[in-house]
This record gives structure tokens, C-alpha cells and sequence, in this order.
């Protein structure tokens, strides 16, 4: 009876590690498809895709895109999606788009750019900082294949780098915040204490402050692009400090929702975020990728295409903008949002011009020059009005 | 700071409510000797179904009842494995866990770019508007005090009713429970219904009310915190929920800190949980009878009854 009963077992136990397993390598196919194909470019692909070149006319010229985000995610790829569906409507039939979403900024990132060349995409986008090392390692192998990397800084024969100045957005909207604050107390969620996003902090610092030169700010940092419930408890924490205008430099829209909650004011970033809290949200500073994605891939098609070289687009050519401003916002701060803008696009206005000292008292950028795009790129300083440090800013 | 005190205080037992109901799930598991590893897992199915619910039907209640369901059905089918077919139940929990964050993701897509709206805010005429009192305890979610009450009726439920000795006595000897002639199994499973119903209703809480938006990962460590608790509690209910208090406090307080200027790495605070119950662990390690009064002793063993 022993006997049978402990066999049976055995029988059991062998089904159940069976489910078990079938439930794992469920999980992981899953992973393999969203990643697209994972063994199916071997190193060899590449280069028979390179010999077969140059493309007859009437092949589409195939692009590819990386995103760090699920395109769903209401910002930053979302923005990027948006782009590269601009440029599918205006190419039309000239161009074969793709792309893979939530590729992680590690070694990952590199095996899917050797996919993305080895199913024949001869312009790959990849539109995070993180994705800088791989894609340079993967441009060095594969020189048939044209590289473009946002937010980077490195460059290559075959790989450029492209940006946008969204500091511009964030000063329009820190234009709005010193006007619409009761508190005088600003707070921003920051992502990652690099040069891009201090500077954002510090150009939505100083835009309230050409409005209200009483307003501080204060910043939490959540190490994180893209973590709501991260970012929620940041942004609430914000606001139980006094902070009663919010802005973030992450990806979700969860702060602007926090702060609908808590009948607080916020921004919606890198796309329109109006429909996650109408009454919370001020306006939205917003990314417009599609004219840079567009001149790129015409290079690539008219064969003018250069590597590189590094690009930095603003409010000038259509790269960024200021967005859906509520109603609440009374029309002289509109007036004088859209006086800044005018002054961006034409070249009159220049948001970093000396004299500008940082919150230790230190003057960093003297009177009446202007900031060239070296400064900018390394921004790693609070200026006045700011609260706090910045973490591990005070190696030099 | 005096101002932003009850306001922090109002966060923290915001941020303990989505810890309190996972681990007091799991609690109930494990007092009746089945460790569940795949709570994160359940979680985020939990958590996109009571989403989805709450965009098609605008109900929030419905929300929960949702992700309660949607946590017990993903907890029958580990207790059928691990009850049952007795498989491993530390690699069937794993297996879950995976399964849940794969598979909510894939039924979530369509639901990532859904919104809730702005929801109204909760608070009790009256006691809201106490002083200090007020903005920290009475302007809370329904949730969070149903959590409290829930604990209540857990602990009484586990030391002052015949069906949780019965409970105890299958997670410290499911063979002398078996001789007397309890339905071990059946007992095993319910506990483990409860429990997935429980992490469900967490993963609901997270989606449409603590963050109310669905995103792919969005429950992002918080089943595992919610495991590590129970252990950190030694079992115990109350200590369950202060746990939970104390875990989501040290999450506020780590962002609370950086707006008041302080530089505490948010690395550091974001291990602390996990390093805390290791010390508890060694803690009561140490004490062979402490371990004896507190640990189910069956539990993470499977059961063979004849």
C-alpha cells in the first residue's frame, strides 16, 4: 500500500515539475517575442545583408527604433513612437519602420541592435542615454549600417547623436509655475542626477523665477526613469513639504496624477499628459521628434547622411513646445510664455545668460555671456533658488 | 516640518496599507504551513484585472472584488500543484511569480494608455478636520482602515476561534491534525484561497488607488517586501501591520528626507527592508524555542496523508 502510494507520488511530482516548467518557459517565449528574435541573426547575417548592398530603388529603406519604455507609457517613447509614425505617414511606401520597446540600457541593448541590423535596418535610432556604450561597440562592427543616439555624446564614422534642448520646455513651464504658485515652494521629481536633468531642474527653477523671484524649488530624486508607484510616493512627498506646483523628469504621468489628487498643480512632460488629470494639469512640455527623425532618414534616403556629428534641436526648429495650457493660467502668464517662446524660436531670447550663481553662491557663468553647448552639457550645480545638492556633485 | 509631519504620517499608513493586506495573505499561508513565493506575481495579475475592471465598470469596489478574484484563481491552481500534486513549493512559487509578471503584462497592453481620471478624495465628516489628527489618520482611502479591522479579525480569528487552532494545528503538525480527523488538505487550499484574495486586493489598491494607472512591473518589489514581512512579524499579526507601517515609513520618509535637503541615498533605504528581516531572521535563528513558538513547523513541507 506503502509502495503504490509513494509511486503515485513520484508520478505527481513528476506532472507537477512539469507545469512548473511549462509555466516558466511560458514566461520565458514571452520575453523572447517582445525582444523580437533572439537566436535568429547569427553573425553571419549582417554580412551577407552587407554584400547585397547597395538597395535597389524601389526597396523601402528599413529603420529601426529602440526604446527604453513600453511605447504605452504616455512620455518619452511615447513621444518617440509618435515620431517614427510621422515618419512612416510621410515617407509613405520609401520607408519599412520597426521597433523593439523596453530594451534595458545593459548588454541587452546590444544584442538587439545586431538584430535589428541583421534583419536588414540600415538607420537604427536608439532613444535613451544608457544605450551609448552598446550601440558604439555594435556601429565599430557593422559599417553598412547608420547609427543614431539620443541623448549621447559619443560618436562614431557611422553614428550621431541627436537631442533636444528640453530645458527650453522646462523654463516655459517654470514660467507658468512662479506665476500659478500660492507657496512659492516648486518641487520637481528628478530621475537621474546627470547633466540633462539638473539642467531642467535648474531652467524651471530660473523661469519661475523671472515671474517671482521668491520661488524656490525643491527636488527628490527617485534613481528611476520609469517607476510609478516610485514616482507617486516622491511627488506626494512634495507636496506634504509645501510644494503646491509640481514638475517631474521622469516618464509617467503619475506625479501629474498625484498631484490631481491632492488638488495640486502639474506639468505634463515629453507629450501631452492633459487627459490623466485636466484639473492638476498646467500644461505640457512636450517633444516633437518627428522633424529631426524626418531630415535624418531623408540623409540616409538621399545617401547625404554623416556620421559623426551631434545635433541639438530646440523650440528653433520645431523640437520642442509648450502645449495645452489650462485655462487656469491667466493670459498675461500666457502672454509672456509666448513671448519667451518667440524669443527662442527667432534667437533673441538665451535662457542661460550670465549672470547665474549657483545655491552654494559660487558665480558659474559670468555677466552677459551667454552658455555654449559644452557648458550646458555639463551642468552639475544647483543654481540659487534651488534646494539641496546634487547627489555626488560635489566631485569635481 | 511640524506641518508636513501629519501629512507623512497620512503617507505612511497609505504606503503600509498596500504591504498590510499582502502580508496578511500571506500570514494566513503560512500559518497553515504553505509558503507562497509567488505573491509579487499574483499581485500583478491582481493588479491589471482590478484596473481593468475599474475602466470598464467605474466602480472601484468592483475593482477590488476583481483583483480578490483574479488573486484566488491564480492561488488555486499553486495550491492544486502544491497541495496535491506536492510539487516544490518554493520552485512552484517562483514558477508563479514569473508567470504573474509575463502574463500581466501580456493581457495589460491594451490597458497602458487607459485612464482613471481624478478620483475623489476620501475623509470622515467631522474627525477630518481635528487639528494635527486630522490630516493624518481621518482623510485616508476606505482601504486603509479596513486593513486595520482586518488584522483585528485575523488575530482574533487565529487565538480566539476553534477554526483558526484548527488552522495552527495544520501548520505546526499536519499529520496530527490529519489523525484527528481534520481535512488537512482542504484546509491548506482555503488558507491559500485567502491569501491569494489578499495579495489580490493589494495588487487592486496599488493600480486604481495608490498609483491609478496600470504599467507593465508596476508592483515592483512590493510582494516580495510583503514575503520578507511575515517573517520580520515572527508570524504575528499586529506586529504584521506595524511592519507594514514601518517599511512604507521608511519609503516616505526616504523621499520626505530629500525634500527637507538631507542626502540619504535612496539606494541604501530601498534595502533596508530586506536587511532588516535578515537580521530578524538571525535574531530568532538563534533562540531554538523562540523559533519553536513562533514558526509554523510545517511549514514549506509537503503533506502525505495515509
Amino acid at each position: 500500500m506503502t509502495r503504490i502510494s509513494k509511486r503515485s507520488f513520484v508520478h505527481l511530482a513528476g506532472w507537477g515539475a512539469v507545469a512548473a516548467l511549462a509555466a516558466v518557459a511560458g514566461c520565458s517565449k514571452k520575453e523572447e517575442t517582445t525582444t523580437t528574435t533572439t537566436t535568429a541573426a547569427p553573425a553571419s547575417a549582417p554580412v551577407a545583408a552587407a554584400s547585397a548592398a547597395p538597395p535597389a530603388a524601389s526597396a523601402p529603406l528599413k529603420v529601426a527604433f529602440a526604446y527604453v519604455g513600453p511605447v504605452g507609457d504616455g512620455g518619452w517613447t511615447f513621444a518617440h513612437d509618435n515620431a517614427r509614425k510621422a515618419v512612416e505617414k510621410h515617407f509613405g511606401d520609401k520607408v519599412e519602420t520597426s521597433f523593439v520597446e523596453k530594451v534595458p540600457e545593459a548588454a541587452d541593448a546590444e544584442r538587439v541592435f545586431r538584430d535589428m541590423a541583421g534583419q536588414g535596418n540600415k538607420l537604427i535610432f536608439g532613444t535613451t542615454f544608457g544605450y551609448m556604450e552598446p550601440m558604439l561597440k555594435v556601429a565599430a562592427d557593422l559599417k553598412d549600417v547608420k547609427f543614431e543616439h539620443a541623448t549621447g555624446y559619443k560618436q562614431a564614422d557611422n553614428m550621431r547623436t541627436y537631442d533636444s534642448r528640453t530645458y527650453e520646455g522646462a523654463y516655459m513651464a517654470g514660467v507658468i509655475a512662479g506665476g500659478m504658485t500660492k507657496t512659492n515652494t516648486l518641487g520637481v521629481v528628478g530621475s537621474i542626477p546627470i547633466p540633462e536633468v539638473i539642467r531642467n531642474i535648474n531652467s524651471f527653477t530660473m523661469g519661475a523665477q523671472s515671474v517671482n523671484p521668491k520661488v524656490k524649488t525643491k527636488v527628490v530624486w527617485v534613481n528611476e526613469w520609469f517607476n510609478p508607484p516610485k514616482e507617486t510616493e516622491a511627488a506626494q512627498s512634495l507636496i506634504n513639504g509645501g510644494a503646491d506646483v509640481l514638475m517631474q523628469n521622469t516618464d509617467s504621468s503619475a506625479v501629474l496624477q498625484t498631484a490631481g489628487k491632492a488638488g495640486k498643480y502639474a506639468f505634463g512632460w515629453d507629450s501631452d499628459m492633459t487627459a490623466y488629470a485636466p484639473n492638476a494639469h498646467l500644461a505640457s512640455s512636450i517633444i516633437n521628434w518627428a522633424p529631426y527623425y524626418i531630415n535624418a532618414v531623408q540623409d540616409a534616403l538621399d545617401g547625404t547622411w554623416k556620421g559623426g556629428s551631434g545635433s541639438w534641436w530646440g523650440v528653433k526648429e520645431g523640437a520642442i513646445d509648450i502645449v495645452s495650457i489650462s485655462d487656469k493660467v491667466p493670459a498675461d502668464l500666457k502672454a509672456k510664455v509666448d513671448s519667451v517662446k518667440a524669443g527662442l524660436k527667432d534667437g533673441t531670447f538665451v535662457i542661460w545668460k550670465g549672470p547665474i550663481t549657483s545655491n552654494e553662491g559660487k558665480e558659474v557663468l559670468a555677466a552677459g555671456t551667454n552658455a555654449d553647448d559644452k557648458f550646458l552639457g555639463g551642468v552639475n550645480f544647483f543654481v540659487k533658488g534651488v534646494e539641496g545638492k546634487v547627489p555626488g556633485g560635489e566631485k569635481k | 516640518m511640524m506641518d508636513s509631519l501629519p501629512l507623512l504620517v497620512a503617507a505612511t499608513l497609505n504606503s503600509g496599507t498596500v504591504l498590510a493586506f499582502a502580508a496578511l495573505g500571506l500570514l494566513i499561508n503560512e500559518r497553515a504551513g504553505i509558503v507562497n513565493l509567488g505573491a509579487e506575481g499574483i499581485m500583478l495579475v491582481a493588479a491589471v484585472a482590478g484596473f481593468a475592471t475599474v475602466v470598464h465598470t467605474g466602480s472601484s469596489w468592483l475593482g477590488f472584488a476583481a483583483g480578490a478574484l483574479a488573486g484566488a484563481a491564480l492561488a488555486a491552481a499553486f495550491g492544486v500543484l502544491v497541495i496535491w500534486l506536492n510539487t516544490n513549493q518554493y520552485a512552484t512559487g517562483l514558477a508563479l511569480s514569473l508567470f504573474g509578471v509575463g502574463f500581466s503584462a501580456f493581457v495589460g497592453i491594451r490597458y497602458t494608455q487607459e485612464k482613471l481620471g481624478e478620483r475623489p478624495n476620501f475623509e470622515i465628516p467631522g474627525l477630518a478636520d481635528v487639528p494635527f489628527l486630522g490630516p493624518a489618520l481621518f482623510r485616508q482611502h476606505p482601504m486603509v482602515y479596513v486593513a486595520i479591522a482586518l488584522t483585528a479579525a485575523i488575530a482574533w480569528f487565529l487565538y480566539r476561534s476553534r477554526s483558526g487552532l484548527v488552522l495552527r494545528a495544520v501548520g505546526e503538525s499536519p499529520e496530527s491534525a490529519h489523525a484527528l480527523g481534520y481535512p488537512v488538505r482542504r484546509i491548506r487550499l482555503a488558507a491559500v484561497l485567502f491569501g491569494g484574495a489578499l495579495c489580490g486586493i493589494s495588487g487592486a489598491y496599488i493600480s486604481t488607488v495608490y498609483t491609478p494607472l496600470w504599467v507593465e512591473g508596476m508592483i515592483a518589489g512590493k510582494g516580495w517586501i510583503a514575503l520578507a514581512l511575515t517573517t520580520f512579524a515572527t508570524w504575528r499579526p499586529a506586529r504584521v501591520l506595524l511592519g507594514a507601517y514601518l517599511f512604507g515609513g521608511v519609503t516616505m520618509l526616504q523621499f520626505h528626507l530629500q525634500g527637507e535637503g538631507v542626502q540619504v541615498p535612496s539606494q541604501f533605504l530601498t534595502m533596508l527592508p530586506y536587511l532588516a528581516t535578515i537580521v530578524v531572521l538571525v535574531l530568532i535563528s538563534r533562540n531554538a524555542s523562540f523559533i519553536r513558538i513562533n514558526m509554523p513547523a510545517s511549514i514549506g513541507k509537503p503533506f502525505f496523508p495515509g
